[in-house]
């Protein structure tokens, strides 16, 4: 079947269990023409899993799925783009090893094997030769309809997240898709890029339906015009987009109100705690991605620092916590030089870290959840005597920690990998706090998070803030930065573009600093 | 000294040949995601099979040849075979793949010396295919030698070259095989069958490893032992990573490898006793090692999903 249009879709009574989890439990909906359906919940309410069974990726326990009232059932997803149905996952199906074209091709080249009518001969020929200037010409030609711009001949591991993700939407509407699907296509951009997207999308839904993931209330107001809300794998909510204001869509997603905490106090900070001098440091291609930045954060003070990804702020928390070598320049900790100490000598100075990749540099996803949460002080008193572990200290602060910071888990003695993202930020955050650091590094505590574990999150830096911590902060999200921090500072191209106080920023502000501009 | 270097490439040439094809397969296999340890093993078996042909039925004159090349194409039909039997194992029941290979690789060599022994026995030789002579150019003085008067399964050896860096960039399918080595879960979500890709990679593999073995009785030493094919097929494997995955690169380090054993064989050839030649036999292994060490490490060329099964429905 291949519609020229999809005037209707349809679910019936999907239901999906995973091993020991029920992932979708009888869920019925339908998106029509023109429609843009939100599909809003918290993570691990049977979004993703939902979507990936409308793709022909999982396949349902139960239920149905209809297609201009008629039956269809996807093996695989070549079965569902040849109904029209296109998606964009939230970690981007792109091979990091081929340029965009090849990626795009790689996807046609399936479609049009599919075509078993044409004659042998074509086939034959098409099997022989990559024909990618047609491929090309194809990808040209929609970019320049929508106006995504994309370069064709780039590999994959050059663009940034959000040029992927334009490549992803090329690559799905040169499939032929008149149904999208995108699950929580702003999680990874900049506020620049993520205004672009929905205009974009908004512009696009007069040609095509659209269902898109997302938990940023904003979003789904603005572009949506229906939305259904997952809680638990269970569909608790469908109506008008219209009807409903952000705080009811919220308060339905989590089952309770809720509200991010805001940085009021007005307690003044105290001496300064970092300081960063002409720092110079280099990044993985061998660039130089920190050029003679100067920063202070004082005790009690939350800094936050705004930036478009990729303008230094990995490089510059992987230089504080001693993962990355210094090439110049000075770090002073309450006072002592950290350039040129190891790791283990910033720890034992008072550094805290909660690192951007939670599951694989701030957890060992394979040791339980006790285990991950003495990581740093294995080596000594009141966890280890004599180089014997001592496990009844470490299962008192594991139920301690548990207890304190709400991690929600079968056991402490379950794999840390095996929580969901907001559990495994709450355990970091729980070791970190509860080392009493002097600093804390925090680079995107909330990213990907539902609101009620970044509520929880936002929660435990204000308190730790007034207890004289100095906080890093380094977020994409302004929302986020513009409700924390004491003071602003804006990287780019390697350098503090500029700091401002909490009462001048203002999300229009900040988003033109950070593209550069530097004097408003 | 100039006879002494025509005597070390002539000799080399030939000696890359069985590497060479078993590394270009090999090359296409990891490209797919899938390492196959166990190419030692379908060596042996091929090498058996591609003697056992032409030893059981004989023949002489053209015979001969349809016999031979009877024996090659079994010889890659049952590498073929093995490497789909190694499929089902580490594709679609997940086993971990270094040790099925050291099962495949124990399996073909026991299998290959076993049957050897019931059907054939005894150091016992076959014809074999012979060396052709260009005509013309293989008068030429000293590269006439080296390069025009070789066995065609040196040429055909050669030739592959091009043709699997075609296959692999130049054709959809090639795609699809370097797509599913990098990135299964985005071949998938592509609609790409990521198992059968694999199956076709390693049958393809296998059935260029099988060639080798066969190469090496029927083409080279014209007899089977058990140690005939001794250790290529592991040397093979690590030429693929020394040539980046690219064919040209591996053909680079067949040619290198062979090139110093055969430098040893020629020293020792040439009775150069002050030297002694045991640290001669160890070259060509120290210094596929050493350059192991020094090539590029970029993470950008090769398959990153080598060696690791894939499940669409499996959560990570």
């Amino acid at each position: 079947m291949t519609p020229n249009a999809i005037t209707s879709l349809r679910i019936e009574h999907i239901t999906k269990r995973f091993p020991g989890v029920l992932a979708c439990s009888d869920i019925s909906l339908s998106v029509g023409k023109g429609e843009v359906l939100a599909l809003v919940g918290e993570n691990g309410a049977g979004k993703t899993t939902l979507m990936n069974i409308l793709m022909g990726l999982y396949t349902p326990d139960e239920g149905k799925i209809y297609i201009n009232n008629q039956e269809v059932v996807f093996k695989s997803p070549s079965d569902a783009f040849a109904c029209g149905i296109g998606m964009v996952h939230q970690q981007y199906m792109l091979v990091p090893n081929l340029t965009v074209t090849e990626n795009i091709a790689l996807g046609m080249a399936q479609l049009q094997d599919g075509a078993k009518q044409d004659p042998f001969l074509t086939r034959a020929k098409r099997a022989a030769k990559l024909d990618l200037a047609a491929v090309r010409r194809h990808i040209v030609a929609i970019s320049e309809h929508y106006g995504l711009a994309v370069d064709p001949d780039a590999y994959i591991w050059q663009l940034s997240v959000g040029e992927q993700q334009r490549v992803e939407l090329v690559k799905t509407l040169c499939f032929g898709a008149k149904f999208l699907i995108l699950d929580e296509p702003t999680s990874a951009l900049t506020p620049q890029e993520t205004d672009e997207l929905i205009a974009l999308l908004r512009r696009m839904s007069a040609e095509l339906s659209i269902i898109f993931i997302s938990h940023k209330l904003a979003e789904v107001k603005a572009l949506s015009s229906k939305v259904a809300i997952l809680r638990g794998g269970r569909l608790v909510f469908r109506g008008n987009t219209a009807d409903h204001s952000s705080a009811d869509i919220a308060a339905l997603m989590t089952g309770h109100e809720v509200y991010l905490p805001v940085n009021q106090s007005k307690r003044e900070p105290g001496k300064p705690m970092l300081e960063v001098r002409d720092l110079f440091v280099r990044g993985d291609r061998g660039n130089m991605a920190l050029n003679k930045l100067n920063l202070t954060v004082r005790a009690g003070e939350i800094v936050g620092l705004a930036g478009v990804s990729g303008n230094g702020q990995r490089e510059l928390a992987e230089a504080l916590t001693g993962l990355r070598m210094i090439e110049s320049g000075e770090v002073l900790l309450d006072g002592v030089n950290l350039a040129g100490k190891t790791p283990r000598q910033i720890i034992a100075q008072g550094m805290g870290y909660v690192p951007e990749e939670r599951n694989i540099e701030g957890i060992v996803p394979t040791m339980s959840i006790r285990e991950n949460l003495v990581l740093k002080d294995i080596g000594k008193p009141p966890f280890s005597h004599a180089g014997l572990i001592s496990n009844k200290k470490i299962d008192q602060n594991a139920d301690a920690l548990r207890e304190k910071f709400d991690i929600r888990c079968s056991g402490v003695n379950v794999a840390a990998g095996s929580l969901s993202g907001g559990n495994i930020q709450k355990v970091i955050l729980a070791r970190e706090i509860s080392r009493n650091p002097k600093f804390l590094i925090a680079v995107y505590p909330i990213r990907g998070l539902d609101m009620g574990a970044a509520e929880f999150i936002h929660k435990q830096l204000l308190a730790l803030r007034d207890q004289g911590v100095g906080i890093l902060l380094i977020s994409e999200e302004l929302e986020e930065i513009i409700n924390l921090s004491d003071r602003i500072a804006v990287i780019f191209k390697g350098q503090i573009q500029r700091t401002l106080g909490r009462g001048e920023a203002t999300q229009r502000k900040l988003g033109m600093m950070m593209a550069g501009v530097k004097e408003i | 000294m100039l006879d002494f270097i025509v005597l070390f490439l002539t000799v080399g040439i030939p000696l890359s040949s069985a590497l060479l094809l078993a590394s270009l397969g090999e090359t296409v296999n990891q490209r797919s995601g899938v390492f196959n340890l166990g190419c030692e093993g379908v060596m042996s078996m091929g090498a058996f099979v591609g003697m056992l042909i032409p030893f059981m039925v004989g023949g002489a004159g053209k015979v001969a040849w349809v016999v031979n090349l009877a024996g090659l194409l079994a010889a890659a039909l049952v590498g073929a075979l093995l490497g789909l039997l190694f499929g089902v194992v580490v594709i679609k029941f997940g086993a971990p793949q270094g040790i099925a290979g050291i099962g495949l690789q124990l399996f073909g060599t026991g299998l290959a010396g076993s049957l050897y022994r019931h059907f054939i026995g005894g150091a016992q030789g076959v014809a074999g295919i012979d060396a052709i002579r260009i005509p013309i150019l293989s008068d030429l003085p000293m590269v006439g030698k080296m390069l025009f008067s070789c066995n065609p399964m040196v040429y055909f050896a050669f030739l592959m070259v091009p043709a699997v860096h075609y296959l692999l960039f130049k054709t959809p399918w090639g795609l699809r095989v370097r797509a599913c080595g990098t990135m299964p879960r985005a071949a998938d979500s592509m609609g790409i069958d990521v198992s059968r890709t694999r199956y076709q990679a390693l049958a393809f593999g296998s059935a260029m490893a099988g060639l080798a073995g066969a190469y090496l009785s029927v083409c080279y030493a014209k007899i089977f032992t058990d140690t005939l094919v001794g250790g290529r097929g592991f040397i093979a494997v690590a030429l693929v990573y020394f040539g980046r995955w690219s064919p040209l690169g591996v053909m680079g380090g067949a040619l290198l490898f062979s090139l110093a054993q055969a430098l040893q064989l020629a020293v020792q050839a040439y009775g150069f006793t002050t030297f002694p030649y045991e640290f001669l036999v160890m070259l060509p292994y120290v210094l596929v090692i050493v350059v192991l060490i020094f090539v590029g490490k970029s993470k950008h060329v090769g398959p990153a999903m080598l060696g690791k099964p894939f499940n669409r429905e499996m959560r990570t």
